[in-house]
């Protein structure tokens, strides 16, 4: 099934809908009319984004290559393209998309139009920075994203919303602008900001130390990498439900994104020099939100730690620089996204009901909400990484890549998963099980229909990566072996085994 | 030369002259029946007139007349157009905020002509007693403007201080005038510097000594750290539309005067004059910036973000590239300049629109403005957005270029100041924002914009998104307008 898209300009529109969307909003007063307009602007947006695959050759190379010349004198262009590196995660954004604001249908009590507005113009600037293969219009998408979502923390969000908004923008600000002196520096150094001609530049080391160093800062506050996470479990508890899935979905993996696309390619003998300070922080980070999660009392800042530990896991996987533990990075970020996106809709869902998050507050929730209950169970199993969902064949992934670079990593992050999966199953078993004794709790309303069918994409798609890896990796394979020999073509000191 | 080629290189300047009488002439016909709608009217027909003029004079050959003093070259029309459009909007947003403040209209409306007219003079000069009789004329008008609301005390006394510093920094200026003088026995900014070419020894000495004495008059008008003293005050007494003159043309002429002088008359102290400034941008940029996080009210947390500013402004000049490269310094200060006029202009315009219901810009009374008024609260945001240099907007193209060009010129710990202070400012840019959409106030009623002041302040929010997103036609403009005059003419 082969249609010919290469004539359209693919990723401009996937880009670029959701801001003609949230034009449209701008004219329409009813308040179902907005969410109908929003849900219909995600949808399209997503199926358009399906284009891609449609017309995927398995190659490692950029595709949908987009370039036009927008400063001539600066050399600066819009210049996107997607590899088998950004293109899961360009999909997992424009699938989140429909999924928040099908969430966000009722709960969203003032000014709605606003909210969708900035959900969509959101999605342009994520979109923008996993597709950008200009340095500026890189940092101009990365800049960008911070505003809409200051905006849904600071006046959507919970109790502490000011407070975590600020910090949210502060942190994320003063990681990016030593990004963008780097930027320029390298500018000065290769006369370019085409991400494409700087590969082909290898860089003096110590250029690239202070370079890997400034964008390493503001990805590992993105990350977050420890112990640069301290804005997050602020941001994700304190931000309404769509913006924490946006933000733990894939607001994050842009750090990721950022270390794979522009600091192993760009600088990697600095990576390699730096590899195993990252990777003790990563460790760090999977050991300490392991840790914190299990004394969490919230369960939203239960969540929140535990992706602390998650995005130290996939950090691993990005340092072991193999292949297995590169794809396995990649896969992870994607799995992450699915199921802690899934897990923060059903806490919000219990949210919506009992206004309460704390774990005391629940029990014997099995009894009352089966349906909610079965849902979660698959949900919490995915992100413990039971064999058959996702989570294992990501954590397995990486695992196999950082036993192969050192195999002590590859011992402590398994500690990592062993804490994992004790203290997402103790909330379950809080949650779930035991009596039903508390008053509040014996009125609970099970899933509406509507809760249910946010759901069931992200839980179909468990079982899809769960069980077919191979249909992502062989996307994901070739672009992770191309950077790998770019590394070390480029690299002054060999590293590949 | 004869009269006729004169009058037409002259052109934006007597337009201004005429307009100027004008005014004060339809107001003594109208005699304050209209609250000087008039005068307005007549003034806005004459600032067009002069920008169209300065924009086709932009086109011809640089050159200089009157006895080689006045420039008439692309740099200049740059820093025309940039005043004639601030002032134009001043106007605009003056017609409403001015109504009953004061008797004066008519000559309110003219003086804002003639301020118009010594900026034009002043980024004109191609001789230093002309560059001083051109910023004196500007200060002279702006003490008069600053002062012009005489029932508020606060108005009074930001004048007192402004005169107080501008003679000081006056007679500083003038006396490093006169050092030039002493030593190469011309004033003419091309003869100064053919003349100290050779300089070294005592007469580089006494040369930086001018230039630092020179500094003193063009970092007063820029507010420039530590001649900035008088600039809060001045700021948050003036009448607002006073106010955003001040921080935008104003301010721009004292950058322009400081960018011809040093580069035609001191071509052989470019790495002195270069470090000076560097070492004062890093001051001006963080005394700037640490005082504005401690205000209280967001007039005066606008004066000091724009002493702050002045200092990114001037990053420009201290990476001066004479041999050109693909950032010159000097490009990025006009780019900086023109992006920061609209930001500011706009950012003040907004605070004249709380003020004026509210009758202060306490903290306070900016909160819930996403609620009372969607409208001006969303326009703030982009001007605050710009200002903190985040992209889209016309601030980051700014900050971006000056940037680049410091990082061109391998002073990378410049940079990084630069950019550890942009993160401080972040912080209270954002606090305006926060205010805005994130707290509520008891009091909900809507605000009412009169319609001039929509218009400046839609104006500016499209310009200032139209810089940071289209940025390559501004980019060319001010490419070109870099271009001054260096050989003496007739």
């Amino acid at each position: 099934m082969s249609m010919d898209l290469t004539a359209i300009p693919l990723l401009s529109l996937i880009l670029w809908l959701p801001v003609v969307g949230a034009l449209l909003l701008f004219f329409v007063r009813k308040e179902s009319t907005i969410k109908l307009i929003a849900l219909a602007t995600m949808l399209l947006d997503f199926v358009v984004s399906l284009g891609l695959l449609l017309n995927w050759s398995n190659t490692g190379d950029m595709q949908f290559v987009e370039k036009l010349l927008w400063i001539p004198p600066l050399n600066i262009s819009y210049h996107l393209g997607v590899d088998g590196i950004s293109l899961f995660l360009v999909l997992l954004t424009t699938l989140l998309g429909p999924i928040v604001v099908l969430y966000s249908w009722h709960n969203i009590k003032n000014n709605l139009r606003a909210f969708m507005v900035l959900l969509l113009v959101q999605q342009t600037g994520i979109v923008g920075v996993f597709t950008s293969l200009d340095l500026i219009l890189f940092f101009i998408f990365w800049e960008f994203t911070l505003i809409p979502m200051y905006f849904l923390i600071g006046r959507w969000g919970g109790q502490r919303r000011v407070y975590a908004a600020v910090k949210f923008f502060l942190y994320t600000m003063a990681g990016s602008a030593l990004m963008l002196v780097v930027i320029l520096l390298l500018y000065w150094q290769t006369g370019s900001f085409d991400w494409i001609e700087l590969q082909q530049t290898p860089l003096d080391p110590t250029v690239q130390t202070w370079a890997f160093l400034a964008f390493a800062l503001a990805f590992a506050i993105k990350v977050p990498l420890f112990p640069f996470h301290t804005w997050l479990p602020d941001a994700h508890v304190e931000a309404p439900t769509a913006g924490s899935v946006i933000l733990a979905g894939v607001l994050l993996k842009m750090g990721i994104y950022g270390f794979l696309r522009f600091c192993l390619p760009l600088f990697p003998d600095a990576t390699l020099r730096f590899a195993p300070w990252i990777a003790g922080l990563a460790l760090a980070g999977i050991l300490y939100g392991a840790l914190v999660a299990l004394v969490q009392k919230d369960v939203k800042s239960l969540v929140a730690y535990s992706s602390i530990a998650h995005l130290g896991f996939v950090m691993l996987g990005v340092v072991s620089l193999n292949q297995q533990g590169l794809a396995g990075a990649v896969l992870q970020s994607v799995n992450h996204g699915l199921s802690t996106g899934a897990l923060f809709l059903m806490v919000g869902m219990i949210y919506d009901r009992r206004h309460t998050r704390l774990l005391t507050e629940f029990g014997g929730l099995w009894k009352q909400i089966p349906i909610y209950s079965a849902l979660l169970l698959v949900v919490v199993m995915a992100s413990v990484g039971l064999p058959g969902l996702n989570g294992f064949v990501g954590e397995f992934t990486i695992l196999v890549g950082a036993f192969k670079a050192n195999r002590l990593w590859a011992v402590l992050g398994t500690v990592g998963v062993i804490f994992a999966a004790w203290y997402l199953l103790a909330a379950v078993r809080g949650m779930l099980q035991g009596p039903l004794d508390n008053p509040a709790n014996q009125k609970l309303q099970d899933l509406s229909a509507r809760e249910i069918w946010v759901l069931v994409p992200l839980i179909l798609l468990f079982f899809l990566i769960g069980l077919f890896p191979n249909l992502f990796l062989d996307k994901i394979n070739p672009a992770v072996e191309t950077l790998l020999h770019g590394m070390n073509a480029a690299a002054q000191i060999s590293f590949l085994p | 030369m004869n009269a006729s080629e004169i009058i037409r290189w002259l052109s934006p300047e007597l337009i201004l002259l005429i307009t100027g009488f004008v005014v004060l002439g339809a107001d003594l016909v109208m005699r304050r029946r209209d609250e000087g709608r008039t005068a307005a009217v007549i003034a806005l027909i004459g600032l067009v007139l002069a920008l169209i003029m300065a924009l086709l004079l932009a086109m011809n050959n640089p050159a200089t007349i009157v006895a080689s003093t006045f420039a008439v070259d692309p740099y200049s029309s740059f820093f025309k157009v940039l005043a004639i459009i601030a002032v134009s909007l001043v106007v605009l947003s003056s017609m409403d905020f001015m109504k009953g403040k004061s008797r004066y209209l008519g000559e309110y409306y003219a003086l804002l002509v003639f301020v118009t007219l010594a900026v034009s003079i002043a980024v004109s000069a191609t001789n230093l007693l002309l560059v001083y009789l051109g910023i004196e004329f500007l200060s002279i008008t702006s003490y008069i403007l600053t002062g012009f609301l005489r029932n508020d005390r606060r108005s009074e006394e930001a004048a007192i201080k402004y005169f107080l510093y501008g003679a000081s920094a006056g007679a500083v200026m003038l006396y490093g005038i006169s050092l030039v003088y002493g030593a190469t026995g011309s004033t003419d900014l091309v003869a100064v510097g053919e003349l100290m070419k050779a300089a070294t020894g005592p007469e580089h000495l006494l040369g930086v000594a001018a230039i630092v004495l020179l500094l003193g008059g063009f970092g007063f008008k820029a507010s420039l750290v530590p001649f900035h003293q008088w600039a809060p005050d001045t700021y948050d007494g003036a009448p607002t539309p006073v106010t955003a003159f001040l921080a935008t043309a104003s301010k721009a002429a004292g950058f322009a005067v400081a960018g011809r002088v040093f580069i035609t008359a001191f071509p052989q102290f470019t790495p002195d004059w270069m470090a000076i400034l560097g070492s004062l941008a890093i001051l001006t940029m963080t005394v700037g910036n640490l005082t504005a996080l401690k205000q209280h009210s967001v007039k005066r947390m606008l004066a000091y973000s724009s002493i702050a500013q002045a200092g990114y402004i001037v990053l420009g000049l201290a990476a001066y590239n004479p041999t050109g490269g693909t950032f010159t310094g000097l490009n990025g200060m006009l780019i900086y300049l023109f992006a920061y006029l609209f930001t500011n202009i706009g950012a003040f315009f907004v605070v004249l629109a709380v003020e004026r219901y509210a009758g202060s810009s306490e903290f306070s009374t900016f909160k819930g403005l996403g609620k009372r008024a969607p409208g001006l609260a969303l326009l703030m945001t982009v001007f605050m957005l710009s200002l903190a240099g985040i992209p889209p907007t016309g601030g980051f193209l700014g900050k971006f270029y000056v940037f680049a060009a410091v990082v061109e010129k391998h002073f990378l710990v410049l940079a990084a100041i630069a950019a550890v202070n942009a993160i401080v400012a972040a912080f209270y840019y954002m606090n305006v924002i926060r205010l805005m959409f994130f707290q509520d106030s008891e009091d909900e009623t809507p605000l009412q914009v009169s319609s001039g002041l929509n218009l400046s302040l839609v104006v500016s929010a499209v310009m200032v998104l139209a810089i940071g997103i289209l940025a390559q036609p501004f980019i060319a403009w001010a490419v070109e307008s870099v271009q001054m005059v260096n050989t003496r003419g007739f």
